[in-house]
């Protein structure tokens, strides 16, 4: 895929607006990584020039980076990538079946699109919801204490476009591009909504709660209220 | 029962708008930065120190002290840069904080940018939490519409800026001046230091790195005082924090309570392991830190006694695995993270992690020797204390301890040719089709 003289015309002014966020533009380089990833839905070579060029940076320089962060990729993934990940908690609790599983369902290695260009998989390590193992992602979205049926049922609810909600996370899926919009730093009106607090993630308050353990500022400084 | 649990950073994570600035002003959000605008910085940042909290991110250097050592009237932009880059195997705790209570974070900020003396902050997020850089942003835009954030904020003459900024998947972009070069545009590989980044951080300016938690207890500390904060804890460790329980116990997640809490303890509360079943090993602090097993039950949690039992308090993520699991499985999957995010900048973590990671593979398939756990344990000791920075270190801890508890169990795969244990029984599903 080229990136058109369009496309780099309308990604300029963006670019501009990353670069104004820090004080040397060199700081910029990840953020607009992921925008012409947003755009192209991986970081193709045009993409890595456009880098360089809006950083006046050498397309070795910009590739040395790209290729050093695995959320850049360098070839075309599925619109829904999922990530299982397989770091040992969650491949204990069934992180690696799942992943095993998935990639036998759909007949693919990871990282290739299946051929209808929906879905592709890969490997994720520890994405800091161990709570919820096993884990997997869909375009960094949380899909918590994942089986390995669970996970079929999502790629095929994702193949024909049923309308898959994360456990935690925004209530409508973004596609791969659209989720390397938001992480160049320019969100959707998704952040307002959503469920993101699980029982794990309140199993401590709600016992806390049920014994009356009050928080620690409420129940030790009694002339708070008064103030 | 006496009180275990302190929710605080937790207190209002079952309230359905926890995340948004109205939400957290309810309960008094933003009180203390308007105590803390009220005192001089330098007063601000005694009261830090007064409070001895120690950096939640798994090192446990005071808060305050690195604060301090930011020299003033040196003519040079300060720096606050957060690490919101959580991925130690385990830890699972800021994720949480961010997603429904990103204002405590932010409150922090303010508070440590006025102690510091900085203008400009950064949140460094991992990327892989779509839905934590939402919140995140929309923290952000609640505070500027506030007037938190920008020019002479609450009339005080403070102006702050603070950007969010996404990693790219990177797990050694948490080891702080790995971050630093991530931030700055460049493959995140570690530093040498000295010069430590409050000398030479970001832009070679004085800066000042900190954890999600550490930040986001500050406002506790100016709303309630050090002296409160302090009363909690144990004698060097002290105040509360975040318990992250996971793996097979009854009731996973996130148990807010005193440094030196025992697991004991928060196991009464989460339920016990799984199914009645028997608690085999864990991580008191995350993958990066030794095992411990059913004889440390009672070791409280905190930075000292953990260490004095041969393990180390970390992030406090207690991943926990019982009788159905296999010690070297878990120990493989550890060197495989450990090989899989090394940086590649130095040459015994760069190529012990793949010799790790083949003597355990060969181990585990039941092709090794007894040989071979002398080998291992040579090849950790020849990373440790010779990499470039904490993440070659971290090889070494459950790789050697698996063997200091579990020798046995190496040699039984030897002794068997394979692997005793089935992987399904272990599994989340395992469970759910036994009920």
């Amino acid at each position: 895929m080229a990136l058109s003289e369009e496309a780099r015309a309308r990604l300029a002014p963006q670019a501009a607006e990353i670069i104004a966020r820090y004080p040397k533009a060199r700081s910029a380089l990840l953020p607009l990584l992921h925008l012409v990833q947003s755009e192209e839905g991986y970081v193709s070579q045009d993409g890595i020039d456009f880098c360089a060029g809006q950083l006046g940076l050498t397309e070795a320089d910009v590739t040395g980076v790209a290729s050093f962060y695995t959320m850049y990729k360098r070839k075309p993934v599925g619109q829904y990538h999922v990530g299982v990940c397989t770091t040992a908690l969650c491949a204990v609790m069934g992180g690696d079946a799942i992943l095993a599983d998935l990639k036998d369902h759909l007949g693919v290695e990871v990282d290739e699109p299946t051929a209808d260009g929906k879905v592709s998989v890969e490997h994720v390590e520890c994405n800091a919801a161990c709570d919820y193992a096993p884990v997997v992602m869909v375009n960094w979205e949380f899909f918590d204490n994942m089986t390995p049926q669970s996970a079929r049922d999502l790629v095929d609810g994702l193949r024909t476009g049923a309308d898959v909600k994360p456990t935690r996370g925004a209530p409508r899926l973004c596609t791969w591009k659209q989720a390397s919009k938001i992480l160049a730093g320019f969100p959707d009106d998704q952040g307002t909504e959503g469920h993101t607090a699980g029982e794990p993630t309140l199993a401590g308050l709600r016992i806390a709660k049920q014994q009356g353990w009050r928080p620690a500022g409420v129940a030790n400084s009694p002339a708070e209220g008064q103030q | 029962m006496s009180t275990i649990l302190i929710p605080e950073l937790s207190a209002r994570w079952d309230e359905p708008d926890s995340f948004r600035l109205a939400g957290y002003r309810r309960d008094g959000g933003y009180q203390a930065l308007s105590k803390a605008l009220a005192m001089a910085p330098d007063e601000v940042i005694q009261t830090l120190k007064d409070s001895a909290l120690r950096g939640r991110g798994g090192a446990g250097f005071p808060t305050g002290v690195k604060w301090g050592f930011i020299p003033q009237g040196d003519g040079k932009p300060h720096y606050l840069v957060v690490n919101a880059d959580e991925s130690e195997p385990g830890a699972c705790k800021d994720m949480p904080t961010l997603l429904n209570n990103p204002h405590s974070l932010i409150e922090g900020m303010i508070i440590a940018c006025y102690a510091i003396r900085a203008k400009l902050a950064f949140i460094y997020v991992r990327g892989e939490v779509l839905h934590v850089a939402r919140r995140l942003h929309l923290a952000v835009a609640e505070a500027y519409e506030a007037g938190y954030l920008g020019r002479n904020i609450l009339g005080s003459g403070l102006d702050l800026d603070i950007v969010v900024h996404a990693g790219a998947g990177a797990y050694i972009c948490g080891e702080e001046t790995a971050l630093l070069d991530s931030l700055e545009g460049f493959r995140g590989q570690p530093r040498l230091k000295p010069p430590f980044p409050a000398v030479a951080g970001l832009y070679a300016c004085p800066t000042v790195v900190n954890n999600v938690e550490s930040i986001a207890t500050v406002p506790y500390i100016l709303q309630y005082g050090a002296a409160e904060f302090a009363r909690f804890g144990t004698e060097k460790s002290k105040g509360f924090g975040l318990f992250s329980l996971s793996g097979h116990v009854t009731r996973p997640g996130q148990y807010e309570a005193p440094l030196g809490t025992t697991l004991r303890e928060l196991l009464d509360l989460a339920g016990g392991i799984r199914n009645g079943n028997r608690l085999k090993f864990w991580t008191p602090g995350g993958s990066s830190t030794p095992l411990f097993t059913e004889q440390h039950l009672d070791v409280p949690l905190d930075y000292e006694a953990v260490a004095a039992a041969g393990s180390m308090l970390g992030t406090r993520s207690i991943q926990l695995f019982d009788e159905t699991t296999c010690v070297v499985r878990v120990a493989l999957r550890w060197a495989q993270f450990y090989q899989h995010e090394s940086c590649g900048k130095c040459t015994p973590c760069r190529e012990g992690s793949w010799w790790v990671v083949q003597l355990l593979d060969r181990l585990q398939r039941g092709e090794g020797s007894e040989g071979d756990l002398d080998k291992l344990l040579d090849i950790c000791d020849n990373i440790t204390g010779r990499a470039f920075c904490a993440l070659g270190d971290s090889i070494q801890p459950s790789v050697a301890s698996s063997i200091k508890y579990f020798r046995d169990e190496y040699i039984e795969h030897q002794r068997l040719g394979g692997c005793p244990f089935d992987p399904a029984a272990s599994t989340l599903f395992a469970l759910e089709s036994a009920r």
